[in-house]
């Protein structure tokens, strides 16, 4: 009989601290899609998506019941719609993001990332035409997640795209100004985008991957969190391994979950993402984590430190456990869907510049933080330009989810509702960097980008 | 096929008997049980054989979460595999 130990200790994990399986994210290429006919290009995306994604929620739900672990979330990644729909204008891809809110509701999932463009370059019509697009197509929609990646480090920083984001992000906060400027909370800005990010807002399925595709993001911060106050008082060595271990065994139940939701669903299994993925319940917090470590609250001295070991824990105990990892695999700091970051930013600990710091040793970057409604967009671009450059010559993903709320300022919160949680609006700093974002051009790719 | 049944709550007279009877409803054999105590909660668990199951795992599982309910104890029923694979490399 298996051990009755290891027996408890799975059941403790998901009984009592929020071990779950985040996401399961079924990719689907809409390259065979494409048609110079509107409305053709509208059903057959929409016969696409159904048609590929008709059992994905019940297979999900089946799979729960059989293995006894909850799957938080059944999404869908496309094909960047800048690709699918290059002829269409603003209006046409309004019309477009309908249709895939209209498939995602009939399919019972709760998002669908795809309205995207790469222009780390420039941007090709199609990317300037979606991009125009972005604040009606995320203010008509609820489950419509948008990203645009703007630099690589190959690439460089498309500082043209960065400063029009800014404006881009402005506008989609002032059309949902009704509730608390949501639409950001579905757009985000990215250098080094990964291919097959099961997470949203960043979901989208590459260029390069399979006609369809399973992927799957793990969680369990909170047994994370749990093994490290077990361990006690030990030396770094200690915690680490600690860490180790216990993400060994997350992340063999996404393998488990991927592998066998990859044989059901007839689409085959792609990567585990090892994201630490934090929710606003209590018990699941990535800053609680941190507190377990030895740290008053997160934010305080020692955190980027204590991330980092953190991070790497992770990775090498999950890649250990699956047989192919990618997404953005590395602890999310998400400020609104993490109680404990919720509450070190209310006290003033968790700053932004402290947040900053903390993406360059972990995993995405400044992600659902409220900021003031009246920021002006070359601020934003600027919070932008900076994460971008980390992203580019740390040779990692970095991305940037901020909402300026509408009406708002420091001292008030703002209210998302549901996984997307809440927070308090966050100081930005009063200086301008105007001239500089106006610039306009690119930013050379660093030297290191130079491999070959 | 096996699976395992977990059963986690206040010790008190014929919970073995109500798990078991449960079981022998749907045709699962019980292969082995072991009992322990996890901090303040009695904890029992049933490696059962469901080759013969009467329906499918799903309302069979269902089935005795809420038996489990209604003598107010937790009862899951979970795979074996998901055991295997977070325990064993």
């Amino acid at each position: 009989m298996i051990n009755v130990h290891d027996i408890l200790e799975t059941v403790e994990m998901i009984r009592e601290k929020n071990l779950d399986i985040r996401t399961v994210t079924m990719g689907i290429s809409l390259f065979d899609c494409i048609s110079d006919d509107k409305e053709r290009l509208k059903t057959k995306i929409y016969d696409k998506i159904t048609r590929s994604a008709k059992d994905l929620v019940s297979v999900c739900e089946e799979l729960e019941r059989m293995y006894g672990i909850p799957i938080v979330n059944k999404r869908i990644s496309v094909t960047p719609l800048s690709y699918i729909g290059a002829c269409l204008s603003p209006a046409g891809y309004v019309e477009l993001a309908r249709t895939l809110e209209r498939a995602a509701i009939d399919l019972g999932v709760n998002f669908i990332g795809g309205f995207s463009a790469h222009v780390q370059k420039g941007e090709t019509i199609g990317a300037k035409n979606l991009i125009a697009a972005i604040p009606e197509a995320l203010s008509c929609t609820d489950r419509i997640c948008s990203s645009i990646n703007v630099a690589t480090t190959k690439a460089g920083i498309n500082m043209d795209a960065v400063k029009k984001m800014g404006e881009v992000i402005k506008q989609t906060a002032e059309l949902t100004r009704d509730r608390d400027s949501i639409g950001c909370a579905k757009l985000v800005v990215f250098a080094n985008i990964p291919e097959d990010n099961p997470f949203m807002a960043g979901a989208v399925h590459g260029i390069g991957e399979p006609d369809t595709v399973i992927n799957v993001g793990v969680s369990g911060p909170g047994v994370v969190a749990a093994a490290i106050k077990e361990a006690g008082a030990c030396d770094f060595s200690v915690l680490a391994e600690t860490v180790k271990r216990i993400a060994f065994k997350i992340t063999r139940v996404g393998q488990l979950i991927a592998v066998e939701a990859s044989r059901r669903l007839g689409a085959p299994y792609g990567i585990v993402d090892l994201s630490l993925a934090p929710t606003p319940a209590a018990g699941d917090s990535v800053a609680e984590i941190l507190e377990n470590m030895g740290l008053e609250m997160a934010g305080a001295h020692g955190t980027t430190a204590a991330l980092a070991l953190l991070n790497d824990a992770v990775k090498k105990g999950g890649v250990m456990a699956s047989n192919h990892v990618g997404g953005l695999s590395g602890a999310f700091i998400p400020v609104s869907e993490d109680r404990g970051m919720i509450a070190a930013a209310s006290d003033g600990v968790l700053t932004l510049d402290k947040l900053e710091a903390m993406t360059a040793v972990c995993s995405v970057g400044l992600d659902m933080i409220a900021i003031p409604g009246d920021t002006p967009a070359s601020t934003i671009s600027g919070i932008i330009a900076d994460e971008i450059s980390i992203g580019v010559v740390n040779n990692k993903t970095t991305a940037v989810r901020v909402i300026p709320v509408v009406g708002k300022g420091v001292g008030e919160s703002a209210e998302f509702g549901g996984l997307l949680g809440y927070a308090p609006i966050m100081p930005v700093k009063e200086k301008s960097c105007e001239a500089f974002i106006g610039r306009g051009g690119r930013i050379p790719a660093p030297i290191h980008s130079l491999k070959n | 096929m096996k699976a395992v049944v977990t059963v986690i709550g206040k010790d008190k007279v014929g919970i073995i008997a109500m798990a078991s009877r449960e079981c022998a409803r749907f045709g699962v054999n019980i292969i082995d049980i072991s009992q322990t105590v996890m901090r303040e909660y009695f904890a029992m668990i049933m490696l059962v054989e469901i080759d013969n199951l009467a329906c499918d795992f799903s309302s069979f599982a269902s089935a005795m979460k809420t038996a489990g309910e209604e003598s107010g104890v937790d009862i899951r029923v979970m795979h074996e595999d998901i055991f295997n694979t977070m325990h064993k490399i």
